[in-house]
């Protein structure tokens, strides 16, 4: 039934998972020990009786290799499957990172895009499995109304992004500026449009089906769409917030399964019987590691180090200033201890690097959880893999299911700990006040700024 | 077999009578599903469990539908006359009270999860659907606190270190209820836990936001609490009565009670209803004026001049209407306009909230959502409409009638770095410059 299920998803939804006849199913028929306060015969509870029964374990399964190129299955065929599996997930792997490493070459626009399709096809991916859970192929209008609510949010938030960071370009334009002072009305607008469509949508014998997928709709937006937005967030505040905390979280998965592979012994936890606790700390330590070297690398660099910011002479982005003190080498003194291993009294450090090893250790000791929060949930449902997009590896929310706290986690700690308010929300905000506050506002600043000698008194701009 | 399963709400603790009430229920639910799926039937009793000794013996002689009738109309009575001595007692009790309706909703649609997916004997779940609704409330009520309270809690060293790094602290109390939520996955039981988790933050998402946006609403002032509140209430109630005396064609399908007559006549006595109350409101400093805190007396005061949405103007008639009053021109509050935006919201959307609950009931098979008020149902029963209203009145605010929060600007100025500040400071004044709001002699002063 799992392969079957399978198969159903990689052509796409269609007539291939049919729902099974149960129409002349006696009501007390398959709930032996499991009671169902339901037995209607409406579809509902058909697949409501999903919701009640205990699921049992899955069994593993070896990976489809459906996908893999043509090529790879020749240069293969010689070994044997076990390390066929290992090969092809090792190319991946280096693919993977070969076009991460070429993308972030391209810019931080390119960036933005690749997240934002990221983002699409996690959206897809689970949307899909819930599709699958419930058999509601047959209510069409549940694509439209999920794929029209990822519309509304993506356009809420970006939205609010494209006003803070683009304030200089978006003045300009009219239509640009009726559309980001009414946004708020705007996208509840749109949204509220959604819900009305959903409520007019409800179906007599349907309405369980449709509240679920309403649900699992608005929790995947939920997941996916904030997160994106908070990558996105981070990557304007510099690359470097956005290039650490990922690389950090993918060297934790490559290294936790390189200790496990070689020394593991005693498993961690139930719901991923491979993880190991040998994998885990030895893929702790190693993550803190690379995030200190990878940190000290990324800080020399203008490029990674520079908040994006658009420059409308140019029409571009750029990443071109003064690097803030976190950027600038300081001398350390060091504790004792370290002072005898490493024979110097003190050593030169970018601040920046202390950051990273707080954000690797969230990489590598929270970020897990997220995995286990997803084996848990295609457990639950029963599935091997969210998709079967990358050969050997499964789908794309399958890589980044250890990320969605890190992306959260690093916004919380930016806002924190190092940076305050947005100065361009900040001045969004001013240029939409009246003009007798803005006067105010005016007023107060000069005499502020005059007080810290920021400004001088004399000076006419 | 909604009997039965309101029992078995009163009684989470023992599961052995769930599976008897169950059973029980499965030979019911047929008959239940069926009475459904017909054409209307008449309205079913109304469960007079609750309902005080006093008011069953003094109806005991009517029949069953004036019985009815009778209860939900002292019922809301009672409802409305506590709405207002709420009012009276004051914004803090106010807000104390949509917390507590917040938590109530919150805990008649948690319990309907656990009735839908029989988790009672997974215990961590109570618990940790009620620590996320603590978290979440404690991010969004310093979120506020912080916003309005700012001089109390600079004052307070602890409270400064708690709202510096309030995001922070919020998410590591989040993450903790996601790692225990991780870690309590029992091996037969994943997709119940799941639906749970699921079902938790979509209650949470509808219920708390909610509740924080009204409460940002009524620090705006009163006003924009009490009014798009009483136009729902007003809508609800006109609606049922131009239906009960009009009512002739059935409105949509989800709940056959409702009429076409009963929906029109109810937007247009709504429409009415705000305009009147509005003009009455607007006349009082302590509806009009925001809510703040006062540092010296340590409590709320309202207390301000009345901004010019709460000064009576004068606006010319057209045409049409000229010749039917017989008057040219009109005084009236420019809130009152905006009442009529607020109204027609509440009379064409807000009833969709309605039929999103009616759904939800039909979904999962309750009449009910809980069994609270006699005659109504639950508290989420009478709060179905609000959900959106308090959404759409805060976007609304948000959108056209105030921008941003000066005080709150200067702060967030105030811990920019210099160089963004005076690069802010330029771009505001060549902004003023521009606009010809800042002139050589202005700036002199």
């Amino acid at each position: 039934m799992l392969e079957l299920r399978h198969r159903g998803s990689c052509p796409g939804p269609g007539g291939a998972v049919a729902p099974p006849p149960r129409e002349g199913e006696a009501a007390g028929g398959d709930h032996e020990t499991e009671s169902t306060s339901d037995k209607e015969t409406d579809i509902d509870d058909r697949y409501g009786d999903l919701d009640s029964r205990a699921d049992s374990d899955i069994p593993e399964i070896p990976p489809s290799t459906d996908r893999t190129p043509e090529i790879l299955k020749k240069a293969l065929s010689g070994l044997s499957s076990r390390w066929k599996n290992w090969w092809i997930r090792g190319i991946l792997t280096l693919t993977m990172i070969s076009l991460f490493f070429l993308i972030i070459y391209m810019g931080s626009f390119m960036l933005m895009l690749l997240v934002l399709g990221i983002q699409v096809k996690c959206f897809h991916e689970i949307i899909t499995i819930g599709y699958r859970v419930y058999h509601s192929y047959d209510l069409p209008w549940f694509r439209t109304l999920s794929w029209y609510f990822l519309l509304c949010v993506n356009y809420f938030f970006y939205g609010e992004t494209v006003a803070d960071y683009f304030a200089t370009f978006v003045q300009r334009e009219e239509q640009l500026q009726f559309l980001i002072r009414y946004h708020r009305f705007i996208s509840f607008a749109l949204y509220l449009a959604g819900f009305c469509m959903f409520v007019l949508s409800l179906v007599k014998k349907h309405y369980r089906l449709q509240f679920y997928m309403f649900a699992w709709t608005h929790v995947t937006l939920l997941i996916t769409v904030t997160q994106s937005h908070l990558v996105i967030q981070n990557l304007f505040e510099g690359m470097i917030w956005f290039l650490v905390p990922i690389s950090s979280v993918i060297c934790n998965d490559i290294t936790a399964y390189l200790f496990g592979f070689f020394f593991g012994r005693t498993p961690l936890i139930k719901l991923s019987p491979k993880k190991t606790w040998e994998g885990f700390i030895g893929g702790f330590f190693s993550t803190v590691v690379f995030g200190f070297i990878a940190a000290y690398v990324l800080s020399k660099y203008q490029y990674f180090v520079c908040p994006v910011e658009y420059r409308s002479d140019v029409n571009s982005f750029v990443t071109e200033c003064e690097p803030t003190e976190l950027f600038q080498l300081q001398s350390y003194s060091l504790p004792p201890f370290l002072q005898a291993v490493l024979r110097q009294e003190t050593v030169s450090l970018y601040p920046f690097q202390i950051h990273s090893i707080a954000l690797s250790t969230f990489a590598s000791l929270i970020g897990p959880f997220g995995g286990f929060f997803a084996s848990g949930f295609k457990r639950a449902f029963k599935i091997k893999d969210f998709a079967n997009t990358i050969p050997g590896h499964g789908g794309i929310m399958d890589r980044f299911d250890c990320q969605y706290l890190m992306a959260t986690f690093v916004h919380v700690y930016i806002t924190s700990f190092i940076r305050g308010p947005n100065p361009s929300k900040v001045l969004q905000q001013l240029l939409v006040l009246q003009p007798e506050q803005q006067l105010n506002i005016y007023k107060t600043l000069k005499t502020h700024l005059i007080e810290k000698g920021i400004l001088q008194p004399t000076l006419k701009v | 077999m909604t009997e039965l399963r309101q029992r078995a709400v009163r009684e989470p603790d023992s599961p052995p009578e769930d599976k008897e009430s169950e059973l029980e229920a499965k030979v019911d639910g047929e008959t239940a599903s069926d009475s459904e799926s017909r054409a209307e039937p008449a309205p079913p009793p109304t469960s007079v469990d609750d309902t005080p000794e006093v008011l069953n013996r003094a109806l005991s002689n009517l029949s069953s539908r004036w019985k009815n009738w009778w209860v939900r109309g002292i019922l809301s009575l009672a409802m409305i006359a506590f709405f207002f001595i709420i009012i009276y007692l004051g914004p803090m009790v106010l807000m104390m009270i949509v917390m507590c309706v917040q938590i109530k909703c919150f805990h008649e649609i948690i319990t309907i999860g656990y009735n839908v997916y029989h988790s009672y004997d997974l215990p961590w779940f109570r618990t940790l659907s009620w620590y996320f609704l603590l978290c979440v409330n404690y991010f969004f009520y310093g979120e506020t606190v912080t916003d309005y309270f700012f001089t109390l809690v600079q004052r307070e060293e602890p409270l400064r270190i708690l709202s510096k790094y309030h995001r922070f602290i919020s998410f590591t109390l989040y993450l903790t209820g996601f790692c225990m939520f991780v870690l309590s996955l029992v091996k037969k039981h994943y997709r119940l836990q799941f639906y749970m988790f699921g079902w938790t933050h979509v209650t949470l998402l509808i219920v708390v936001t909610q509740s924080h946006l009204v409460i940002h609403n009524l620090f705006e002032g009163m006003i924009w609490f009490i009014v798009p509140i009483s136009c729902v209430i007003c809508n609800d109630i006109m609606a049922y009565m131009f239906g009960f005396f009009f009512g002739r064609t059935p409105l949509i399908k989800l709940s056959p009670k409702k009429t076409w007559e009963g929906f029109i006549g109810g937007f247009f006595a709504t429409v009415v209803f705000g305009l009147l109350l509005s003009y009455v409101m607007s006349g009082y400093r302590c509806f009009v004026c925001p809510v703040e805190y006062n540092n010296d007396t340590n409590s709320f005061t309202v207390d301000c001049e009345p901004s010019d949405l709460f000064r009576l103007q004068e606006y010319n008639i057209p045409g049409v209407i000229q010749s039917v009053i017989g008057w040219k021109t009109v005084r009236m509050y420019p809130f009152q306009i905006h009442s009529i935006a607020l109204s027609t919201f509440a009379s064409l959307i807000g009833p969709f909230g309605g039929f999103f609950a009616s759904g939800f009931k039909r979904a999962f098979k309750i009449k009910d959502f809980a069994n609270t008020i006699p005659g109504h149902g639950g508290i989420m029963d009478r709060f179905d409409c609000q959900y959106l209203m308090a959404t759409f009145v805060n976007v609304y605010i948000a959108s056209f009638i105030r921008g941003p929060n000066p005080s709150k600007l200067i702060q967030q100025f105030l811990t920019l770095r210099p160089d963004q500040q005076l690069h802010i400071f330029n771009t505001l004044k060549s902004h003023l410059t521009d606009k010809g709001i800042l002139t050589a002699t202005t700036e002199d002063e």
